[in-house]
Parts: structure tokens; C-alpha cells; sequence
């Protein structure tokens, strides 16, 4: 029986001091496991000029203008804004109002140009009538998605 | 005729949506015949292992050893 | 004998109770299956956003969910068998393991599958997808150690320590999304405020849940009686070689 519980507490406490390690490895990893940067916190912590990163959040309702093959658009957080030109074929989901990540880096005038522009959806799914009858009902609050 | 068409089409996702299904399929079917076949080829090792030894003196319960066959 | 008789004792009432259970987990995986493959391909209606790609979702969700869960599920069956040497533990987890690679595997692949035409990509390296891939790793790592020991006590001990100190990436895997920017969405199912999917969508998604389930029962049950069978030939084999 004793040497049980020894083995039971040499689990117990081996998993507590992984869990701890883990806990300190990831907080002092946070930064640098982002996938993208918001407007926000670009404002907060600028980037030099054509250093290559990832910006993310929402396009602005409004702002995509095509212009021949070239695409302007900007992306905000509902705080910051940062307008982005991009070269190239959308995904499907990317329109107005949705998620998007653009890979690329910012050029002298403060203009995001994208070398590749990824689509990133909401937690949400529902029938397009479901969808149609919640903003017809004035439910729909997308801004409260992200 | 149409309608059978629409739905393997799936709104032009068709490229997209069936490969998932079909490597589901072909992923959990494989796993299942490999378990499958592995149990009977120990099942058979044992039998045959067995039968070369059937007296047991030593053994307390040999009537409990036989267990129902599962396929 | 008397130890042998011991070891015995455990996996014999294992073996009558999980063939007592095995056709009922049977029948209710291909109930189940029928029902999940029918409401999701036939009666779920496309998503407002996605189309029809939400369809990729029950196959590729409930994946996932397997991959988290079998994982869980081993680093237990291997705490028991390090602290109480419950000896069909080990084997549970042993049996399991390939198990929960195939499903791990298969969430990535019909992510995959889900991301390009959704997102314009096969694969990115954000926290998510990457930390599902350790998890895949994980899986073929504890089926390798199993194999690369001779001494099947050895490898049960190595084995269920790489499952213990893994298990850590379950959490990460689960709160990825919400403690880093990913390109993945949070979590849709598992909320604080409930599920974020509407209910013909969440339907055939949770009946798929439950069918992979059913199956992972269903297959474990034939993989420990191999895997116990296996052991009780080792047995008889090493006697008869000291009987000589």
C-alpha cells in the first residue's frame, strides 16, 4: 500500500512540476506565438518598413476597391485601422466585415502591402435564411464576434 | 437527375468535401481490418499453442480459460 | 504459477465483461454512423458564410475531438498502470494509441481539406493547427517506444511516461485559440455561453461526435483482447522455453 501512494505522489507531483514548467515556458513564449498582430497593437509597437509580419482583423465595411488587379482594402479592430493592398487571388470567404490575415510588410507611406492574404472565419454556423432573418430582426451583432 | 448532381457538386466544394469523407472512410476501415486481423492471428497462435499442451497439472482453473469467440 | 494466476485474474473478468459490451457498441457505432452520415450530408443546410464546406465539419470536428479525448484517455490508463500496475491499463493505452493517431491524423488532413478553399490555405503555422500536430508526433512517439523495448514491462513504464508528461498539450491544444492570434476560430462547441452553431448544423455534428465515440469503443475492445491475448502467448511461450 505505501509504495502505491509513493508512486501515486511521484505522478502527482511530476505533473505538477510540468505543468508549472509549461505554464513558465508558454508566458515567456507568448509574443513571440502570435500569428498575426491587430491594428492596435501595431500602433502600440510600430514595425520598420519592410520587415515581414502578419496583420489581422476585420476588413472594413466600405473600404475594398478594386483597382484592375490590385485590391485596397483596409483592416481593423474597431480601434485602429491600417489599409492594405494586395496583388493576387482572394480566398472565398474574404469579404466585408469578415476576418482576414495578410502576410506582408509595410511600406514608407504606412501602406500594408500583401504578398498573401488569408480569410479567417467566426466561431458561428447557421443556415443562410437563420443569418438573413437575424439581421432583418436587427439581432445581428458581428462586432461581437471578435 | 439534377438533383443527384447538385449534391455531389456541393456548391462547387465537391474537390473538397468528398476526399474528407472518403479518406475518414478509408483511414477508420483500414484501422479496423489491421485490429481485426491481428486478434485473430493471436487468437489462432494461442489455440495451436494450446492444443500442444493440453495437460496442466499445475494450472488451478483451466475450465475458465475458454473464452467466447468474437467477430 | 500463483503470480501468473494474479495476473490472470484482472484481464479474464476484462475480457467476459467487454465481449458482453462489444455488440452493443457495435450495432450502436453503425446506428449512429448511418444517422450522422445521413442528417449531415442530406438534412444539415449549407452555412451562411461557408456553403456547403461546412460539411467537412462532421468529419473533421469529431476527429479532432477523438484525437484530444483518446490522448486523455491514455495518459489515465497509464497513471493507473504506473501507480496501481493495473495490468490491462497498460495495455488500454497501448491498444488505444494507434487509434488516436488515425483520428488525429484525420482532423488534420480534412482540415486541411476545410482550410483551402475557406482560408486560401492548405496549412498555416499558427498555434492550433501546429499544437495538433505535436499531438500527432506525441501519438507516434509512444507507438514507437512501445516497440523499441524488448521487456514489455520496460516499455509499458517509458511509454506511460511519454503519455504523462504529453498529456499537457491537451490543454494547450483546447485554449490555443484563445490565449494567441490564430488563423483558427475559437471554440464553437465547448463555450462558457454555449454552443455558436445553429441547431441543424449542431445536430449532425454532435450524432458524429457520439458515432466516432461508439466506434473508438468498439475497436479498443478488439485491440486490448489482442493486445491481452498477445500477452498470455508471450507467457506461454517464455514457460515452455524454461521448461525445456
Amino acid at each position: 500500500m505505501t509504495r502505491k501512494r509513493r508512486r501515486l505522489y511521484m505522478v502527482l507531483a511530476g505533473m505538477c512540476v510540468l505543468g508549472i514548467a509549461t505554464a513558465l515556458v508558454l508566458t515567456s513564449f507568448r509574443d513571440s506565438l502570435v500569428f498575426f498582430y491587430s491594428p492596435t497593437d501595431l500602433a502600440a509597437k510600430p514595425v520598420a518598413a519592410g520587415r515581414n509580419f502578419r496583420i489581422g482583423g476585420l476588413v472594413k465595411d466600405g473600404s475594398v476597391v478594386k483597382d484592375g488587379v490590385i485590391y485596397h482594402f483596409s483592416v481593423t479592430d474597431l480601434k485602429n485601422e491600417v489599409p492594405v493592398t494586395y496583388k493576387g487571388m482572394l480566398p472565398d470567404l474574404f469579404r466585408e466585415g469578415q476576418g482576414v490575415v495578410a502576410e506582408g510588410h509595410l511600406n514608407d507611406s504606412g501602406t500594408f502591402v500583401a504578398s498573401n492574404v488569408l480569410a479567417k472565419h467566426d466561431e458561428k454556423y447557421m443556415p443562410p435564411e437563420v443569418a438573413a432573418a437575424l439581421k432583418k430582426s436587427g439581432e445581428w451583432r458581428p462586432e461581437a464576434s471578435n | 437527375m439534377n438533383e443527384i448532381a447538385t449534391f455531389f457538386d456541393m456548391g462547387g466544394y465537391a474537390w473538397y468535401v468528398w476526399p474528407s469523407y472518403a479518406i475518414s472512410a478509408v483511414v477508420l476501415v483500414a484501422l479496423v481490418i489491421s485490429s481485426r486481423r491481428r486478434l485473430k492471428l493471436v487468437e489462432r497462435a494461442l489455440e495451436s499453442m494450446e492444443a500442444k499442451r493440453p495437460a496442466r497439472p499445475q494450472r488451478k482453473a483451466p475450465a475458465a480459460h475458454a473464452e467466447k469467440e468474437m467477430s | 504459477m500463483a503470480i501468473d494466476l494474479h495476473k490472470y485474474a484482472n484481464p479474464r473478468r476484462f475480457l467476459a465483461i467487454t465481449s458482453a459490451i462489444y455488440p452493443w457498441s457495435l450495432a450502436l457505432t453503425v446506428i449512429l454512423l448511418a444517422a450522422g452520415l445521413y442528417t449531415g450530408l442530406f438534412v444539415a443546410p449549407p452555412d451562411y458564410q461557408q456553403g456547403e464546406t461546412v460539411r467537412i465539419m462532421f468529419v473533421h470536428v469529431p476527429a479532432a475531438w477523438m484525437g484530444l479525448m483518446i490522448y486523455t484517455f491514455m495518459a489515465v490508463a497509464s497513471a493507473v498502470g504506473l501507480i496501481w500496475k493495473h495490468p490491462v491499463a497498460d495495455l488500454s493505452a497501448k491498444a488505444a494509441a494507434p487509434i488516436g493517431a488515425c483520428f488525429t491524423f484525420l482532423s488534420l488532413v480534412t482540415g486541411s481539406l476545410w482550410g483551402e478553399p475557406m482560408w486560401g490555405t492548405w496549412w498555416v503555422w499558427d498555434a492550433r493547427l501546429t499544437s495538433m500536430l505535436i499531438l500527432l508526433f506525441l501519438y507516434l512517439g509512444y507507438i514507437a517506444l512501445w516497440q523499441s523495448f524488448d521487456d514489455p514491462s520496460k516499455a509499458s513504464k517509458a511509454a506511460a511516461i511519454l503519455a504523462l508528461v504529453g498529456v499537457i498539450n491537451v490543454p494547450i491544444i483546447k485554449f490555443s485559440v484563445d490565449w494567441w492570434n490564430t488563423l483558427h476560430q475559437p471554440a464553437s462547441v465547448a463555450t462558457m455561453s454555449g454552443p455558436k452553431i445553429y441547431s441543424s448544423i449542431l445536430t449532425p455534428l454532435l450524432i458524429m461526435g457520439l458515432a466516432y465515440t461508439a466506434f473508438f469503443v468498439t475497436l479498443l475492445i478488439i485491440r486490448v483482447r489482442a493486445e491481452i491475448l498477445a500477452r498470455r502467448l508471450r507467457i506461454l511461450q517464455l514457460s515452455e522455453l524454461q521448461e525445456r
